[in-house]
């Protein structure tokens, strides 16, 4: 654990904490003695890593997206591929991580909840190859947005649960999926997919990331030679950008730079841009930024890309951004979109919408610094899963 | 000496528990909220909890969860709860507040307890608001001279309770199982037992919710514990009902046969 943004255990200066039932407080408090003792075990560790080198796919390469650059200000670009993990984004990470320490609890059943279905196909592959229940919660309107993964996830042998509650998209499936962990905390383990939620969720699925930006962090020194000017990575909960970020918090020449998902534009109310619209808050166990209205009620967020649509970010997040160690920006559905368009077309490489997000932003980036400038860029996730949402956006028959 | 101290010092002398009864604000709209916390009163329920209807009700069964999204589509909001708050104190039983965090925190923590103590509100039940993160509200709610009451759970460890109980004034409040609120049919072996463990930290009223929503149970419970808390079975006499007028003789029925429950 990294001490260089932690006030205390479980706090991000004012931001993270624990606001949740009392019922869970045991489960936590097992979650996080557990999640301590396995960083320090050395056959956990090795555990971990064999996974990552023979299942994942560990380490992902870098490439240098070289005619891209062209449009980002003739600044060098460098992207750490995520999206060339097994189930095609950094989801893994983090979830075989948690998977193994359901199994060092001696729990047999896990919950988790989706917005892409991103993570809860990586929970359900996780879950078949270490044999465990696995149940996902994921809002109705999701389901039908990306029914290809509820497929996948039926595939591998988890049940999916459709959410009709609230505003039914990812909000509302960590909502029920929260009543199913008060209700079986005793068998379940609740794994969690982003850097949200109750201590000790948020600084352990971070260390569970940190892995991208070890990775990538001796990558560009080995290949080009020095650290990047910046770095940069798409938020909704904030998973793939704090597991890039963190292993550069204390270069300090190097800017982090969070693109946030702005919908049809942070003035139109519109957005999931919580950092850049929001306020403080709390929102599913921790104390961060939310989307809210005066009477302290979420308010519902909107993106094209159904992995950033969430009303909440990770505490963590929250707090680079008030001490200005980290900047934070809103991009539009249309900016993320061109972005998409373009690395498909110049690079041969399809990105998740999410990611595109970190794509626009680094257009921006690139043409504030320059062609001297070098950027690296997390490709958080492949955008196979996009297919059909992109084939709408630009009109192209099904 | 407090309302809830002065209520639960009656209903031990009368040797039986209090019950207390639970609406959401705003629920199935304001005026009706007023009537259906009057129909339980008028039916013996010793103290109504007033629920601030919350987006994200991680602890709540889908029967508060309809209902809470009913109250908040009719526009509730804090000064709604409060007003309702005034409404049920002038029929005469002590009122609490049950809300999650985040309405108290946006509303402003000090300035919700004064609030709350200025509208004649007995207390404030937080059911995710942990010890941990309480130092806010412990200073608010002690200034202003409203009760904290905590939810302690069955899987709450030896360690922990006596930690959690010393936090609470007015009663505490036990969850009778691992679970969210909603009708069941039996109540938890699990709540007599926390209830035992509760009076060996506190000599603090102990109440019970979760999953009471008959005269059998309420005896049941009653045998054990100070208090006994009923919320969603009203809700579903609301719900039920094909005009407000049969929702509320229901609800004044159920109060009366609850009441009969809980005594000794």
């Amino acid at each position: 654990m990294s001490a260089s943004t932690q006030e205390a255990i479980g706090h991000f200066g004012p931001y993270g904490g624990r606001f949740v039932p009392e019922a869970l407080i045991n489960a936590l408090d097992e979650l996080e003695a557990a999640h301590i003792s396995a960083m320090a075990d050395p056959a956990f560790q090795f555990r971990l890593s064999e996974l990552h080198r023979t299942y994942t796919g560990r380490p992902s390469i870098i490439t240098e997206a070289k005619r891209f650059a062209e449009r980002a200000g003739g600044a060098r670009i460098f992207l750490k591929r995520e999206d060339l993990n097994h189930t095609g984004s950094h989801k893994i990470n983090n979830v075989l991580g948690q998977a193994l320490l359901t199994q060092r609890m001696g729990k047999k059943r896990i919950i988790a909840e989706t917005g892409a279905g991103q993570h809860g196909v990586a929970s359900a592959t996780a879950a078949a190859l270490l044999g465990l229940e696995c149940v996902v919660y994921m809002g109705e309107e999701d389901t039908v947005r990306q029914s290809l993964n509820v497929a996948r996830m039926k595939l591998l042998g988890a049940e999916v649960v459709p959410v009709t509650q609230g505003s039914r998209t990812l909000k509302d499936a960590i909502n029920e999926a929260m009543r199913d962990w008060v209700t079986n905390v005793e068998t379940t383990h609740y794994l969690l997919g982003t850097v949200a939620g109750p201590h000790p969720f948020p600084t352990m699925v971070r260390d569970f990331h940190r892995i991208i930006g070890v990775e990538a962090r001796q990558q560009m020194l080995d290949e080009v030679g020095r650290l990047p000017d910046a770095v940069l990575a798409c938020v909704g909960g904030g998973s793939n950008a704090i597991g890039i970020f963190h292993p550069f918090i204390d270069d300090a020449s190097v800017r982090l730079i969070g693109l946030e998902a702005g919908g049809r534009g942070v003035d139109s109310g519109l957005h999931a841009a919580t950092i850049t619209g929001g306020t403080p808050g709390v929102l599913h166990g921790t104390r961060s930024y939310v989307l809210q209205d005066a009477n302290g009620q979420t308010v519902e967020s909107h993106s094209i890309s159904a992995g950033l649509d969430y009303p909440g970010v990770g505490p963590e997040h929250a707090y680079l951004h008030d001490i200005g160690r980290a900047e934070y920006r809103a991009i539009t559905d249309d900016q993320a979109m061109e972005a998409f368009s373009l690395l498909s077309k110049l690079e041969g490489i399809i990105p998740a919408i999410e990611t595109a997000h970190a794509l626009a932003g680094a257009m921006q980036v690139g043409q504030e610094l320059g062609s001297e400038a070098i950027l690296l860029i997390n490709l958080s996730g492949r955008g196979d899963k996009d297919v059909q949402t992109a084939a709408n956006y630009f009109g192209i028959p099904l | 000496m407090s309302a809830l101290a002065a209520l639960f010092e009656k209903t031990r002398s009368e040797n039986r528990a209090a019950l207390i009864g639970y609406l959401p604000a705003g629920f199935p709209s304001k005026e009706e909220c007023i009537m259906g916390i009057q129909a339980m009163v008028n039916g013996g329920v010793d103290a109504v909890e007033i629920g601030f209807p919350y987006s994200d009700p991680v602890m709540d069964g889908p029967v508060i969860q309809a209902a809470a999204d009913l109250a908040l589509s009719n526009g509730t909001g804090a000064s709604d709860v409060f007003d309702i708050v005034e409404a049920t104190v002038k029929m005469g039983v002590p009122t609490v507040v049950m809300t999650y965090w985040n309405p108290i925190e946006r509303y402003g923590v000090t300035k919700f307890a004064a609030e709350l103590a200025r509208r004649g509100g007995s207390g404030v039940i937080t059911p995710d608001l942990t010890i941990e993160e309480s130092a806010s509200w412990q200073q608010a709610s002690t200034a202003a001279g409203t009760d904290r009451i905590y939810v302690v759970a069955p899987s709450t460890t030896e360690k922990r309770l006596p930690l959690v109980t010393a936090q609470c004034s007015g009663f505490i409040y036990a969850a009778s199982l691992m679970g969210v609120t909603g009708t069941r049919t039996s109540v938890s072996g699990n709540a007599r037992e926390l209830v035992a463990r509760i009076r060996e930290t506190s000599s603090t009223p102990v109440a019970v919710g979760l999953g009471v929503s008959n005269k059998e149970q309420a005896h049941e419970v009653a045998s054990y514990a100070d208090g006994v808390i009923v919320g969603s079975a009203f809700i579903r006499q609301l719900q039920e009902s094909s005009s407000i007028h049969e929702g509320l003789e229901k609800v004044e029925a159920l109060a009366r046969s609850l009441s009969e429950g809980v005594r000794r």
